[in-house]
């Protein structure tokens, strides 16, 4: 990527082929968190993110304990609970975006297709072009245009090729459903667009730097109805190439758009199964309580 | 229902409406007073001669202020020069990286020292720089100016910075960007009107100092050819015709007055024009 990389860090890059010598490393034997697959025609594939153990804290506040699960690849990953159960938390551990609050630290470990995230010689930076994030407040950046706007994050990491840049800024609009309403203003200032678009504008501008994980904290909880849908219509495109980890505290959209679902309880992992398992017969009463609507 | 009291209500109401409104014009009236002075005594001697000429002897009609104009605008660009970017950057630490325990000791002072009288400044400046170099020099009148701006420039500059939403350096760093490329690019970039506006109105806070230069850069009625030479400037020379006995420095005097308050008005024109539009356009 650039010159700034040791040797250490240059085997952290992704490449599928490289699955089987990274699950040496990495049994995805370890029965006691797989879970089974929705989709049986797929052979079980490295995990995107490995989860062992974690527990993030604040201070002296333990805020995640000892959570582990595994993230499939291509697939969307919903995590529900009530507020102030470490959602967001576990969220931002996944590309170390909570170490942005000082007096933060962890415990355990977490995989990115293998890879250790928290290693000595890996720098957060790194970690997060490859897990990217979109926030739950649209935030396009008021100083710059649309297209500037999508290719910001490659044009400050020191991409300058002007064509690669354009082929960059269509490709993401278009995976972001925004092409055909902005390609006419790409130099229109960011703000101009409407709420759900600028989220669309923020989902593009995440995916131009091409992560391999994305990671989605209730991207949808500031839009209307209709915006609503149609950032879960391009979710569910999106999962065909990538990874998805969403925050969600819409019961029915994490019911409709994932395929794995995550209970946090308390800075806990309560439970975590396919989707479909959770919401109809899950195994604790906790989250049976919880996805029915009994409290929280 | 009316109470039993109502009438009184109403009178203390309309007092206190008048009281307010009485302060209110207070605020207002001395900057007409001024203007209304200085346009009055010093408008007839501003002519080509003033902006181009040199002061004339006593006893001689005419000459201008030239130098004293050209002089303040050396004295402010030197002043820039420190003050602008060790203000920026320390506003930049204290508002991005500090600690907190460290911000508040840095705050502190930084009040402090835009409370510390100016002529205080003066002083320090000529024992630290006049003293030693055995000369009042224009550079002292610059460097004199610039220290005070640092204060005023890191404080405007911290407080804009902390106005950028914490959301912008978040999606910038999920992004996978430096933390110094955020900064630069992205939230300076956000406050840049706001840190401008910082700057200009410490220029014009320090442009109309007197004090501190009368220990430094002392006055000048020649040109000055460099930096290490006393330099003339417009509150300097405004301050040496006013006490003077003559009547025609004290037009002069006016004349010079009315310029540097046009200059500030100016400057502070500038800043509404740049942040006209800050609250049109949000998100």
């Amino acid at each position: 990527m650039n010159s700034t990389m040791t040797p250490d860090e240059e085997k952290i890059v992704p490449q599928v082929g490289q699955a089987s010598k990274a699950e040496s490393r990495w049994p995805t034997s370890d029965a006691q968190f797989s879970t089974p697959d929705p989709r049986p025609s797929r052979p079980p594939a490295l995990p995107a993110l490995g989860v062992r153990h974690l527990s993030v804290f604040f201070g002296t506040n333990h805020v995640l304990k000892d959570v582990s699960l595994d993230v499939t690849a291509r697939a969307v990953t919903a995590i529900i609970g009530p507020s102030g159960c470490g959602k967001s938390t576990f969220l931002r551990a996944l590309n170390r975006m909570h170490e942005l609050v000082p007096e933060a630290r962890m415990t355990g470990e977490i995989r990115l297709f293998g890879e250790d995230i928290y290693a000595p010689a890996i720098e957060p930076v790194v970690v997060r072009r490859r897990v990217g994030m979109v926030f739950q407040k649209s935030n396009p950046f008021p100083t710059m245009s649309i297209a500037e706007n999508v290719t910001v994050g490659l044009r400050l990491n020191g991409v300058r090729h002007r064509k690669q840049l354009a082929e960059r800024t269509e490709q993401s609009l278009r995976m972001a459903a925004l092409w055909d309403e902005v390609k006419d203003r790409l130099s229109a200032p960011a703000i101009s667009l409407s709420g759900g678009q600028q989220q669309r504008l923020c989902i593009a501008r995440a995916l131009a730097v091409q992560p391999e994980v994305l990671l989605m904290d209730e991207p949808a909880s500031a839009l209307d109805p209709l915006a609503t849908s149609k950032i879960e219509d391009l979710i569910l495109e999106l999962k065909k190439n990538y990874t998805i980890v969403i925050v969600t505290h819409n019961m029915q959209q994490a019911a409709r758009m994932s395929d794995y679902t995550a209970f946090f309880y308390l800075g806990e992992l309560v439970e975590f199964d396919a989707t479909r398992k959770i919401f109809t017969s899950p195994a604790k009463k906790q989250t049976e309580d919880y996805v029915t609507g009994r409290f929280g | 229902m009316t109470a039993p009291n109502h009438r009184w209500r109403q009178y203390k109401n309309v007092l206190m409406q008048a009281v307010t409104l009485a302060c209110a014009i207070v605020v207002v009236a001395p900057l007409v007073l001024i203007f209304y002075h200085l346009v009055r005594q010093g408008f007839s001697s501003i002519n080509w001669a003033f902006f181009t000429q040199l002061p004339k002897p006593v006893g001689e009609p005419g000459g201008g202020m030239a130098n004293a104009i050209v002089g303040t605008f050396i004295l402010l660009g030197q002043a820039a020069l420190l003050g602008v970017p060790i203000g920026v950057f320390g506003g930049v630490y204290l508002s991005e990286y500090g600690t907190s325990r460290l911000n508040w000791w840095v705050r502190f002072a930084a009040d402090i020292l835009n409370g510390v009288p100016s002529i205080t400044w003066g002083i320090v400046v000529y024992a630290l720089l006049v003293v030693p170099m055995k000369t009042f020099s224009a550079l002292a009148g610059g460097v004199v100016l610039g220290l005070m701006m640092i204060p005023l420039v890191m404080r405007t500059t911290e407080e804009v910075l902390q106005l950028v939403p914490n959301g912008y350096r978040e999606a910038a760093l999920a992004l996978g960007i430096a933390k110094w490329r955020t900064i630069t690019q992205i939230v300076v970039r956000t406050a840049l009107k706001g840190i401008i506006t910082g700057i200009l109105l410490a220029l014009a806070r320090v442009a109309g100092e007197t004090a501190p230069l009368m220990f430094t850069a002392l006055g000048n009625r020649f040109w000055t050819h460099q930096l290490t030479e006393p330099i003339a400037a417009l509150p300097l020379q405004i301050f040496e015709y006013a006490k003077s006995p003559y009547e025609d420095w004290w037009r002069q005097a006016w004349a010079g007055a009315l310029v540097l308050l046009l200059f500030v008005l100016f400057l502070n024109t500038g800043v509404r024009f740049l942040t006209r539009d800050r609250f049109r356009k949000q998100p």
